[in-house]
């Protein structure tokens, strides 16, 4: 009983925005990262690493383009490989972005207002960097228009639109356009913000016209809580299809291990747990060094933790059925391909990928983990690594035995595969950086909401 | 337009809160004392003061919902003319129609469609982009996007009268009131 009322009071004491707040703290806590002059010497450097991993993202890609794919370690019977993986990894995670944003809006979960807007600009980066793979693996990527997006052209052909590969362009391509829409349209007040505070008249004018003008009358709102409801009923079921839709890249064929019912919902889970993962790797940092610890609390921090949990034991169970499949389907092909994941030459990577992500993950069950945000922050970087792990034992585990021995073979990466993957990951930071920088990163206007002075009593003369 | 003659007719008046409770029972009593051109002015959606004040709700919604039907028939018809007519192909000895493959193009454009005609709608309806309005002639206005809420009676009204109405305003609990100049 006595513990009961200390678990009570532990939660009371943990608010979605600390006390002491008020529309001008807000305002002054957020607005003066991007409108002060000061470029710390952390930010500097870290841009600076970003910049250097953007930059061999380039050579790859540019080596890339002058001798063909034939550089990556991708082989018969691997032909998929890198490219996919990476792919499949960063859309997942750019799916937190966008369930934060969206399916916690519409279940008005207000702890999501502080850090949707950072979840989403991770979303997008993330979808850039995914986009890199398919477009450049097919090695001519200025080709690459007439091959996957249906427009009239001079050679009157049009996309095989009964093919996975081109519902996923249609998917990918949306869920970015969306995303990118959703994003701006939720900067617009507080673009409005920035100018009317900016001192620098270059400064003024740039938020202006990215404001467009916004005041803030009652219609303006009226409309714009309107369409940001729609655009959040809209982007539920679009993230939900877009992770089903790249399931389907596997489950449409026969190969042992894709060809299976589970994997829409199981790439949905594992794409929301990578994600929840990537929110917490740049969250913890970021309230750090920006002294944001008021408004992304640790219940924030809690919550994110707990849906990673929910989350991973879903996958888990993926893995589970994956096995019990294998097994059920009495096809030795199936039974096999589940023998060669576990005791095969890849085992290594199966095993590192249930220790990660169906071992180390209960430990999230505990409050004292979940509130130490240094073994949280270890364990997120981990969770990407389980999760592209994950990735890789789906393609390279189920392509390099397949049905006939004579075929079998190895895949081994090259070193042009790992610059593009690094590379990515470079070209993330150094946007996520500029972002923190010249970007409110958080919601100013929605965190307000949260705040007394904006709620008005029921009207009873009415 | 310029004339020669100069019109010194102003916007309005405008009065300065400090909460959205007493914009809202500012905005209340204005209403009631019947005044029609009516604008408020917040740092924060308030979802009441366009109930009071213009008592309409937008016509968005209907627009999405005609822009996602517009998605839907651009995704199906294209794959089903790209697929038998312009450049029909034999996969497998399916059927050229075969619209259950269709599904999910026809579904990613229907959100794609709804989702730009929400965005675009919402910014077109509410007369976006206007680098100039006349309220940013007001210093104070600048608080309007950080802590402070404002209400506007405009000279368009009926009853407008620059001394009376700034009197009126002032008996309404505002924290300060300012002439806009046109």
């Amino acid at each position: 009983m006595a513990n009961q009322s200390h678990k009570t009071a532990l939660l009371e004491e943990t608010p979605v925005i600390l006390p002491g707040h008020d529309f001008e703290t807000v305002t002054e806590t957020v607005a003066e990262i991007p409108l002060s002059k000061r470029f710390p010497l952390g930010w500097i450097g870290l841009l600076l690493i970003g910049l250097a991993g953007a930059g061999m993202l380039h050579m790859a890609l540019g080596y890339l383009v002058l001798k063909g794919i034939g550089i990556w370690g991708n082989n018969v019977p691997v032909g998929w490989a890198f490219d996919i993986i990476n792919f499949v990894w960063w859309i997942g995670i750019g799916h937190a972005g966008t369930l934060i944003s969206a399916i916690l809006l519409l279940f008005k979960q207000q702890w999501r207002m502080s850090i949707s807007r950072f979840a989403e600009a991770m979303t997008i980066f993330a979808v850039m960097c995914a986009a890199i793979f398919p477009v450049f693996h097919t090695g001519r990527p200025w080709l690459a228009a007439y091959w996957l997006f249906p427009y009239p052209n001079a050679m009157g052909l049009w996309p095989q639109f009964k093919s996975p590969l081109i519902w996923d362009v249609f998917a990918v391509s949306t869920y970015a356009t969306v995303s990118i829409v959703f994003w701006y349209i939720g900067m617009i007040p507080d673009m409005a913000t920035l100018r009317d505070r900016a001192v620098s008249k270059v400064k003024a004018s740039i938020y202006g016209i990215l404001s467009l003008g916004w005041r803030g009358s009652a219609r303006h709102w009226h409309r714009y809580e309107v369409s940001t409801l729609i655009l959040a009923g809209l982007s539920t079921p679009l993230v939900l299809s877009v992770h089903t839709v790249v399931s389907f890249d596997f489950a449409v064929s026969v190969i042992p291990g894709w060809h299976a019912t589970i994997f829409p919902p199981y790439f949905v889970a594992g794409a929301i747990y990578a994600g929840f993962a990537m929110v917490l790797t740049l969250a913890i940092p970021v309230r750090r060094f920006y002294g944001m610890e008021s408004l992304i609390t640790m219940r924030h921090i809690d919550n994110m933790a707990k849906i990673t949990l929910a989350t991973g034991l879903m996958v888990s169970y993926g893995y589970a059925m994956e096995a019990f499949f294998a097994w059920y389907s009495g096809s030795p092909h199936e039974r096999f391909m589940m023998w060669n994941r576990m005791f095969g030459p890849y085992a290594w990577s199966y095993w590192t990928l249930i220790a990660i992500n169906m071992v180390m993950i209960q430990l999230l069950w505990f409050t004292k983990v979940r509130h130490n945000t240094t073994i949280l922050f270890v364990m997120s970087l981990l969770i990407g690594v389980g999760m592209w792990l994950e990735r890789f034992v789906i393609i390279v585990t189920s392509l390099n035995r397949d049905f006939i021995p004579a075929s079998w073979g190895m895949y081994y990466p090259t070193q042009w595969d790992f610059m593009t993957f690094f590379g990515t990951i470079g070209l993330f930071l150094t946007l996520f950086l500029l972002f923190l920088r010249f970007v409110p990163m958080i919601s100013i206007f929605e965190v307000k909401m949260l705040l007394p002075q904006s709620k008005v009593k029921a009207d009873h003369a009415h | 337009m310029h004339t020669n003659e100069p019109t010194n007719r102003p916007h309005g008046v405008m009065a300065e809160f400090d909460s959205a409770q007493a914009v809202v029972d500012a905005a209340r009593k204005t209403m009631a004392h019947g005044f029609t051109k009516v604008e408020a002015y917040s740092p924060v959606p308030v979802e009441e003061l366009n109930d009071i004040i213009h008592k309409s709700r937008t016509v968005l919604p209907k627009l999405v919902l005609g822009g996602g039907i517009a998605g839907m028939a651009t995704g199906f018809i294209l794959q089903y003319w790209a697929s038998t007519i312009a450049y029909p192909m034999n996969i497998g000895g399916r059927p050229q129609a075969s619209w259950i493959t269709f599904i999910i193009p026809s579904y990613e454009l229907t959100i794609l469609f709804s989702a730009l005609t929400a965005a675009i709608g919402m910014i077109v309806l509410n007369g976006l982009p206007q680098p100039y309005h006349p309220v940013f002639n007001v210093d104070r206005f600048a608080m309007a996007s950080s802590d402070k809420f404002f209400l506007v009676v405009e000279s368009a009204d009926p009853k407008f009268d620059q001394q009376a109405t700034a009197e009126f305003l002032r008996s309404t609990g505002a924290k300060g009131v300012y002439d806009v100049d046109e």
